[in-house]
């Protein structure tokens, strides 16, 4: 099932969360909506799911236009944050009830409703614990029932509040991969929710980086990575470092001093890149200054390296080899090999 | 090692405690329990043979039929109207919500005597509605419908009291969890919301019941103290004493006694049982 959302706004008392937000989410697609808290990306997907009503703009469900539909009506397996388990009800109960609160004329008989639930519970690795209460679970199981309660209804996309939000790193790892594996097995129309760059990245067919009530970028985990298109998705996504310069007849300056950079327009900009995308420099104009302190990551080294004048200093983390002179003091002298500008 | 005891931060020394101890237990005792005492060797003054005739007397008989009726009446209304609030307060954003809270306390910080004044102001002789209702054959005032009126605007924060803090705490994740899962909004109420809180609907039905059998002032004051009619216990408690009949008043007093004891007994057991889901914010 395809998604289309369409100059979505919605305002909580006037303050507006969502400004004219469109996407296209493609059928069978396992799409991430990342941003930081305040992003809008819950508010979005409450939307497309029904929980919340748009204050303008459409909501298609393939042709169908669903903006006024109700949750029931939309027919989606919604996976909330903090699993939203029944606590009352054993875990087959949980995984029955979009069933059983059917209509008498479309549920099916009870034998089958059980048959279905057990099913599903074979299907997210949980044979054996239907029997069991939510609060005799673990949170990877907890999330695991969510998502086979989800599944009961047969919805027509599947949409993840912070699936792994509330979960440990190590069980995080594990469910984020099982996750792919099992949207690749079901093929259903997936769109999650994360403040994790890392979950985002390595789980999503696409990511939208949302920042403020708008949509920043939407790509592949490269495009975000290696093509941000705006100061806030390359500061957001991964480490980087930017520096204020301007642009005077085809070459950068920074503080006066030209920096071996070149580019097409003049003006006041910004520069961006990436700790890891610099080389040294020996000779010719480059970025010099002190290093004020050094740490060792796994098998490299950053050092964070003052430039600029003393009374305005900009400091920058750079990656240097393991065999570089980059004790606090020595002074470092490199040149950005992939960079941004933006003016 | 230091010879000197590592003194506990947060506890008192022996001294201290078993005064505050003692203290307390006094308090009790000259408070609580001595009329409690009183209570039971009054009623059984004059051996069991009087207690038991005395609660046989026809206006005692009609005065616990009364008090029975009235609670059958204004605790299963204040259940409803406090689920209701409840569930509209928590569940729900909406415009003078705040007021709304305000109003439900609003029995708790009025006094009783001046709430069933209210109803004889608005229901009596002189008042624009008392006439209009009896020329339909109603009495309000010095009826029973007045007693159950004046019970059920006591009793009406008990329910709601209860149920509001945890409505709030469990917020409406179960609730969405249901309706996304096609459930509608009677299904998600029945077979979510309903199981989550049935514990604290519980207590609160208990304190409403306790109070609604033991109300004394806002009932004097719509009743009028017809013997065998609009007498509830309470009132009668008070006629018997009035009329120097000890064994009498401290009979149907022993039985409100009664009720007390036992609902302490359940609030303990639901207290013990289920502590975690009748408050708010402890478990989830």
């Amino acid at each position: 099932m395809e998604i289309r959302v369409e100059k979505i706004r919605k305002e909580f008392d006037l303050y507006p969360a969502l400004h004219d937000v469109s996407l296209d989410i493609k059928s069978g697609e396992l799409i991430a909506l990342l941003g930081p808290s305040g992003s809008g990306k819950t508010t979005l997907l409450r939307l497309i799911a029904g929980l919340e009503q748009p204050t303008q703009g459409r909501i298609f469900f393939g042709n169908e236009d669903a903006s006024y539909k109700s949750v029931q009506e939309r027919n989606v397996g919604f996976v909330f944050q903090h699993y939203a388990l029944f606590r009352h009800m054993t875990v087959a109960e949980n995984v029955a009830f979009g069933l059983t609160v059917r209509p008498k004329a479309q549920r099916p008989p009870k034998a089958e409703i059980r048959r279905r639930a057990l099913e599903l519970l074979d299907m997210v690795q949980l044979s054996g614990l239907e029997k069991r209460f939510p609060n005799q679970l673990s949170g990877g199981q907890r999330q695991r029932v969510a998502l086979a309660r989800a599944m009961a209804i047969e919805p027509r996309v599947l949409l993840l509040d912070e699936p792994f939000g509330a979960l440990d790193a190590k069980v995080r790892k594990e469910l984020r991969r099982w996750l792919r594996e099992f949207h690749d097995r079901t093929g259903h129309t997936t769109v999650f929710v994360t403040h994790d760059q890392e979950e985002a990245l390595e789980l999503a067919d696409r990511v939208v980086v949302m920042s403020q009530g708008k949509i920043e970028q939407v790509g592949s985990s490269d495009d975000v990575y290696d093509r941000p298109n705006s100061p806030f998705v390359f500061s957001f996504i991964g480490e980087s470092a930017n520096l204020p310069v301007t642009v005077e007849g085809g070459a950068v300056f920074f503080h006066g001093a030209p920096t071996g950079l070149s580019a097409q327009r003049d003006g006041a900009a910004r520069l961006f890149f990436r700790p890891q995308d610099v080389s040294l420099a020996q000779e010719g104009p480059c970025f010099t200054g002190p290093v004020t302190s050094s740490r060792r990551l796994a098998g490299t080294r950053i050092a964070e390296v003052e430039l600029g004048s003393s009374d305005q200093p900009c400091h920058v983390e750079i990656e240097v080899p393991l065999d570089a002179a980059a004790s606090n003091g020595s002074v470092l002298s490199f040149r950005p090999t992939r960079w941004k500008l933006f003016y | 090692m230091s010879s000197r005891a590592f003194k506990n931060p947060i506890s008192e020394s022996v001294p201290v405690r078993w005064t505050l101890i003692f203290i307390v237990l006094a308090f009790l005792a000259l408070f609580v329990l001595t009329p409690l005492l009183i209570v039971f060797k009054e009623a059984f003054g004059k051996g069991w043979g009087e207690y038991v005739a005395a609660l046989q007397e026809p206006d005692a008989v009609s005065a616990i039929r009364l008090t029975l009726l009235v609670a059958a009446i204004a605790v299963p209304a204040n259940l409803l109207f406090g689920i209701a609030a409840s569930w509209a307060i928590a569940k729900f954003e909406f415009r003078g919500k705040a007021f709304l809270i305000t109003l439900i306390d609003l029995p708790f910080s009025v006094s009783p005597v001046i709430s069933g004044l209210v109803y004889v102001l608005l229901f009596g002789a002189n008042s624009f509605l008392g006439p209009f209702l009896k020329s339909y054959g109603v009495q309000v005032v010095f009826a029973v419908p007045g007693i159950v009126l004046a019970t059920i605007f006591v009793t009406f924060p008990f329910v709601a009291r209860e149920l509001i803090p945890l409505m709030q705490d469990q917020g409406t994740g179960d609730e969405e969890a249901a309706i996304s899962l096609g459930a509608n909004g009677w299904q998600a109420f029945w077979y979510v919301t309903l199981p989550n809180i049935k514990w604290a609907l519980l207590y609160g039905v208990l304190l409403c019941n306790a109070r609604a059998m033991g109300e004394f002032g806002a009932v004097s004051v719509v009743s009028g103290h017809i013997r065998g009619l609009t007498n509830t216990m309470p009132l009668h408690v008070e006629i018997l004493y009035n009329d120097y009949n000890v064994v009498g008043a401290f009979g149907v007093a022993s039985l409100l006694a009664l009720l007390a004891l036992l609902t302490l007994v359940l609030r303990t057991i639901l207290e013990t049982r289920y502590g975690s889901e009748l408050s708010a914010g402890q478990k989830h």
